[in-house]
């Protein structure tokens, strides 16, 4: 016979984890204990704060594809891990988070540390079940670790008992679940509407993919090229989907939505058929749905029905793992070339390099934050991982960094979550260990969850941290300097000496205050075996874009403060 | 496709697992969205371990179905669907409370009673039950006969329903899911 905690453990191994993120607290004392034995076998990251260890798994999950697992208390632990459930929910990442809960005798009672775990998750999670009986325990975590991996994936909360923690049970194996009678995770992809679509897209003259999420989760980079080559359809991304296509690519065109590429988003107004693989129609994808891709027939293509209509509403539609998708796809579609259609998009690009891309790079006034990110893209020879946090040094890093391997994007999109970028990237590191990982963060945001340094600290992750400090909350400073009268109301920040935090937790840090100091200390932090922080002098002048106003159709581009874009 | 933008009733049906929390799951879909919840029953279904929810409210047809979709994600439902009334055989049950001392003295009770087509459940010296089945505006109907008689209590159930289709649609799902599982567990052994 063996306790329930302990056959939480046999699970997860059985469920091939060998990382947790965690915390521990008086209601999982039990698991933590079992833990102790297992060190060899399961590392376990101890985080400063519960929010932390989702956003730490977060970024486990995202760069490895496999399923980020959790591990803490009740109560306040189990609340602090709401944000990150809710991240994870919007950006379809696969989380098991197991959260301890009072004894079941005590449910209902407002006991210590008892929370209403499963009322507050229900709605920020793709499925959560509370484990009183130490019986349901295997069946739980195999029904868990199934629902939050496959078809669009997502958080799973498992709220763990105290009584069935220290309950016995015979072990009897162990068997990993393949089957939910509620749920269809492959869907059968209709061949009828592969067919239709592979129509569509022999017809069409103009046709546009915009490729999302979704196509990193299927692992459906290469199928994706391939059918952009094959019938010679120009690729958009979204943000999470801009490790789908290397950036140098001949058939990428850019990134869409408000920050976009303005040649992307001309584009989505001129085409003739846009095709949606693996994305939500995010507000900030399409600015205003009534006025996107007004001429183009729509195709949605999606593992998630749900989303179908949601938003913007299809002419066709494809039910299915995108990969698979696209595979069938390229058999299809006949060859074909668009040569006028993909040389278009010159004289957008043409005109966002001269009013925006060159003088974002070559500004010799200032430091520029497109210019850090593009710098340091380059210097790591353009394989990292690109960590961001989320506000202006997201989209600025976002857009000029480069690409060349998938997985190569960890940023809240969905939520927007500040703070999100420390512990993700923590957690991208210990996922890819052999990959370079670059945080671009703010100083607003890396003081929401600026604790987690010291999980940097007890396990030496080599997490490159570039921190554009502009002693400003600076996108909201942007929406008050361009549509508030320019009254910063509470954006301005006093902060701390960055460098002597970074020192007091072992990081070796420098400040940067001149671009002629910039190449140098870039290269000292790359070439730097561990952690390092470059806390970088930006001025809060500076904004991004192009932008397309909340609200606008996405071709109402903003270029500068004077200009806007023109065809 | 193109739905007209006018607000009628919905009756929704959801077919689940009986596992605890489904119900917390499905209202908070309503929440979300700004539907107010206008009668809801929840039973089991004709198929052993599925519940039936049957909720109704006021909402237009694209919102009532991309709700329906949103719905049928969670996890443990098993499918839901939306009718516009003509689709469905549908019943309320209405009970209406009366102190017995006012109905004795009434000449008309027995054609009340009969015009409604109601029954009288039970009477004691205090007080007389009756039930009458029917739709909304035939429950409402009687409740405002009875209203000169000091009604005590009043209560309407959910709207309960059963669709006009000849298909057994669940049905059909689930034996489609029962030959899936079958196929996947065979997969499973081949490997």
């Amino acid at each position: 016979m063996i306790s329930g905690a302990e056959a939480l453990i046999r699970s997860l191994l059985a469920e091939g984890v060998d990382t947790i993120f965690g915390y521990p607290g008086g209601a999982i004392i039990p698991v933590f204990d079992r833990l102790y034995d297992y060190k060899d076998r399961l590392r376990h990251i101890l985080v400063r704060h519960e929010q932390g260890a989702t956003h730490a798994a977060q970024g486990y999950a995202r760069v490895s594809g496999r399923t980020g697992v959790v591990i803490v208390t009740s109560g306040p632990a189990a609340t602090n891990v709401i944000t990150g459930l809710s991240d994870a929910m919007m950006d379809s990442t696969p989380l098991v988070v197991i959260t301890g809960q009072v004894g079941s005798e005590l449910l209902g009672s407002d006991a210590f540390q008892e929370t209403d775990v499963i009322g507050i998750t229900q709605p920020v999670t793709k499925w959560s079940y509370q484990i009183r009986n130490v019986e349901d325990l295997r069946w739980a975590v195999a029904r868990a670790f199934y629902i939050a991996s496959t078809g669009r994936p997502g958080p799973v909360v498992l709220d763990f008992a105290k009584n069935a923690q220290v309950a016995m049970m015979e072990w009897r194996g162990y068997k990993k679940c393949h089957f939910v009678r509620t749920y269809e995770p492959n869907p059968v992809i209709n061949d009828a509407d592969v067919e239709r679509v592979a129509a569509m897209i022999d017809k069409a003259r103009r046709p546009l993919i915009i490729s999302g999420h979704g196509v990193e989760i299927a692992r459906g980079e290469k199928e994706l090229l391939a059918l952009a080559e094959k019938a010679q359809v120009p690729v958009t991304t979204t943000l999470l989907g801009l490790s789908t296509i290397a950036t140098d690519s001949h058939m990428f065109k850019g990134l869409v939505g408000m920050h976009g590429n303005v040649a992307a988003n001309v584009a989505i107004g001129e085409c003739d058929l846009l095709v949606a693989v693996g994305l939500r129609f995010d507000d900030r994808v399409t600015g205003d749905p009534a006025h996107f891709a007004s001429q183009a027939k729509i195709v949605h293509i999606d593992i998630d029905s749900s989303e179908f209509g949601k938003i913007i509403t299809p002419d066709a539609t494809i039910h299915g793992d995108a990969r698979e998708v696209l595979a069938r796809l390229v058999d299809k579609v006949s060859p074909a070339r668009h040569d006028e259609w993909l040389g278009s998009f010159d004289k957008a690009w043409k005109i966002e390099t001269e009013k925006v891309i060159n003088p974002e790079l070559n500004d010799k006034s200032r430091i520029n934050m497109g210019c850090v990110a593009r710098k340091v893209s380059e210097a790591a020879g353009y394989g990292a991982v690109l960590v961001t946090d989320v506000g202006q040094n997201q989209m600025l890093s976002a857009r000029y960094f480069k690409y060349t391997a998938p997985r190569s994007i960890i940023t809240s999109g969905g939520l927007g979550t500040m703070g999100f970028g420390l512990p993700a990237a923590i957690g991208a590191k210990i996922g890819a260990p052999d990959r370079t990982v670059c945080f671009f963060t703010g100083d607003g945001g890396i003081q929401m969850t600026m604790e987690e340094l010291g999980v940097i600290l007890q396990y030496g992750v080599a997490v490159k941290i570039i921190l554009l400090n502009n002693n400003f909350l600076g996108m909201v400073r942007q929406w008050q300097e361009l549509f508030y009268d320019r009254r910063f109301s509470e954006t301005e920040l006093v902060n701390p000496n960055f460098v002597m935090i970074a020192n007091s937790y072992g990081i070796p840090a420098e400040d940067v205050e001149t671009l002629d100091e910039l190449d140098g200390a870039i290269e000292r932090m790359l070439a730097h075996d561990g952690a390092y922080v470059l806390n970088v002098n930006i001025d809060p002048e500076e904004l991004v874009y192009p932008m397309t106003p909340a609200g606008s159709p996405i071709s109402t581009i903003l270029l500068n403060k004077d200009e806007r874009y023109e065809k | 496709m193109e739905y007209n933008n006018k607000k009628e009733l919905f009756t929704v049906t959801v077919f689940s697992e009986n596992r605890v929390g489904l119900l917390n799951q499905i209202s908070i879909i309503f929440t979300r969205r700004k539907l107010n919840i206008e009668s809801l029953s929840v039973s089991p279904s004709s198929i052993a371990g599925v519940h039936k929810f049957t909720i109704t409210a006021y909402a237009d047809e694209e919102t009532i179905s991309k709700l329906v979709r949103q719905i049928e994600k969670r996890i443990d439902v098993l499918k839901s669907f939306y009718y516009h009334d003509d689709e469905i055989v549908y019943q309320e049950v209405a009970l209406y409370k009366v102190p017995t001392v006012e109905l004795l003295e009434e000449k008309n009770l027995e054609s009340i009673i009969r015009h409604h087509n109601a029954r009288i459940l039970e009477i004691t010296r205090e007080y007389t039950v009756i039930e009458k089945t029917g739709h909304d505006d035939e429950t409402t109907a009687l409740f405002e006969e009875l209203k000169r008689y000091d009604i005590r209590q009043f209560v309407r159930s959910g709207r309960v329903a059963v669709t006009k289709s000849p298909e057994e649609y669940v049905t059909m799902y689930i034996e489609e899911r029962a030959r899936r599982k079958e196929e996947i567990e065979r997969c499973l052994k081949d490997e």
